[in-house]
């Protein structure tokens, strides 16, 4: 079990890993400049309407944005930190819990 | 996935907010029922709805040199139900719409149909398909999660190609475009999420056997 865990975080970095060097350069929309390398899909889907449908006025804007780039990664970091901290909490909690129940029954069957 | 704010005309933006509203509705009711009869499941209720805030902040590079992030929303489905992964998508996207503009509200219908209505139901479907042809538990989780996951991407793309159809290849050529950006950007990260979900469940049934024993993704315990 221990070395497929293993194995398993192995491929989850290397999948993430390697595109970092293997990617394919995002193709170009006609008439537009090439989008920047690892940009999000969802700016390429924006340019790609931009060419689909070169009149779609957006009809709606954000009520708030994050006042710069630095603002919007520490927002998605907040997020993810919530995130990882309750994740880590559960862990923490489950793997104390499994040792003391495994100590309480040691104990017991040393009682015997 | 986001479709940003203002990019889906209005009565697009309506009618996936109208598709959508009943399934939150319903999912809502799904978890106050399960909180009811199981209330020792609200740590892994949490835990679920964490995956899913963790994952869908992580924004992945991926082969196409597009960066795209995992929706983690599999893995809840898979416990307590698609209904229940309702609510927390949509907590998730509220969220990246109010205070990131990623994503926004006029088009919060559509991208809560897409990440937390198909995914959750894709993920279960694919869940009880693959346990029913007598996958293992880790590759019946791994299928679920993954393609819950695509299952959301191409959503996505139906969604703006419905939108927004070519000039002259129409729906298809326009959906080809979209599935070009948003799903083959999405295979090495939807293959990630699903490696992860199995990582959790095989975490989960070792600390929280006693907990997971009434939820549908333990039935299969014996084929760990």
């Amino acid at each position: 079990m221990k070395t497929r865990t293993a194995l398993i975080w192995s491929a989850i970095v290397l999948l993430t890993v390697l595109p970092l060097w293997f990617a394919a350069a995002p193709p170009a929309e006609p008439g537009a400049e090439a989008p920047a390398m690892f940009g999000g899909a969802d700016e390429r889907a924006q340019q790609a309407i931009g060419t689909v449908a070169p009149h779609y006025e957006p009809w709606f804007e954000p009520l708030f944005e994050p006042a710069s780039g630095e603002i919007a990664s520490l927002l998605f970091a907040l997020q993810a930190a919530i995130g990882a901290g309750v994740i880590g909490f559960w862990l923490g909690t489950s793997v104390t819990r499994e040792r003391a129940r495994r100590e309480a029954a040691a104990s017991e069957s040393h009682a015997d | 996935m986001h479709i940003m704010e203002g990019f889906l005309p209005p009565a697009h933006a309506i009618g996936w907010a109208a598709a959508s509203l009943p399934f939150l509705a319903f999912g809502l009711r799904s978890v106050k029922r399960t909180l009811a009869t199981h209330p020792e499941q609200r740590m892994l209720l949490g835990v679920a709805a964490a995956f899913a805030f963790l994952l869908s902040a992580l924004k992945l590079p991926s082969v196409t040199g597009s960066c795209s992030h995992p929706t983690g929303i599999g893995l809840g489905a898979l416990l307590f139900g698609p209904a229940a992964m309702v609510p927390v998508g949509f907590v998730v996207l509220l969220f990246q719409a109010l205070l990131l503009a990623h994503g926004g509200i006029t088009t919060l219908g559509a991208n809560v149909f897409s990440m937390a209505v198909v995914g959750p139901f894709v993920a279960y479907g694919v869940f009880r398909a693959a346990a029913g042809a007598g996958a293992s538990r880790s590759l019946a989780v791994f299928l679920a999660a993954c393609l819950g996951d695509l299952a959301t991407y191409v959503t996505t793309s139906i969604q703006l190609a419905w939108a927004f159809p070519d000039a002259t290849g129409g729906f298809a050529a326009s959906f080809i475009k979209f599935a070009g950006i948003f799903g083959l950007t999405q295979v090495p990260i939807a293959i990630s999420e699903g490696l992860l979900t199995v990582l959790v469940v095989n975490a989960m049934a070792r600390f929280n056997a006693h907990e997971l024993r009434a939820l549908p993704v333990m039935a299969m315990e014996k084929k760990a």
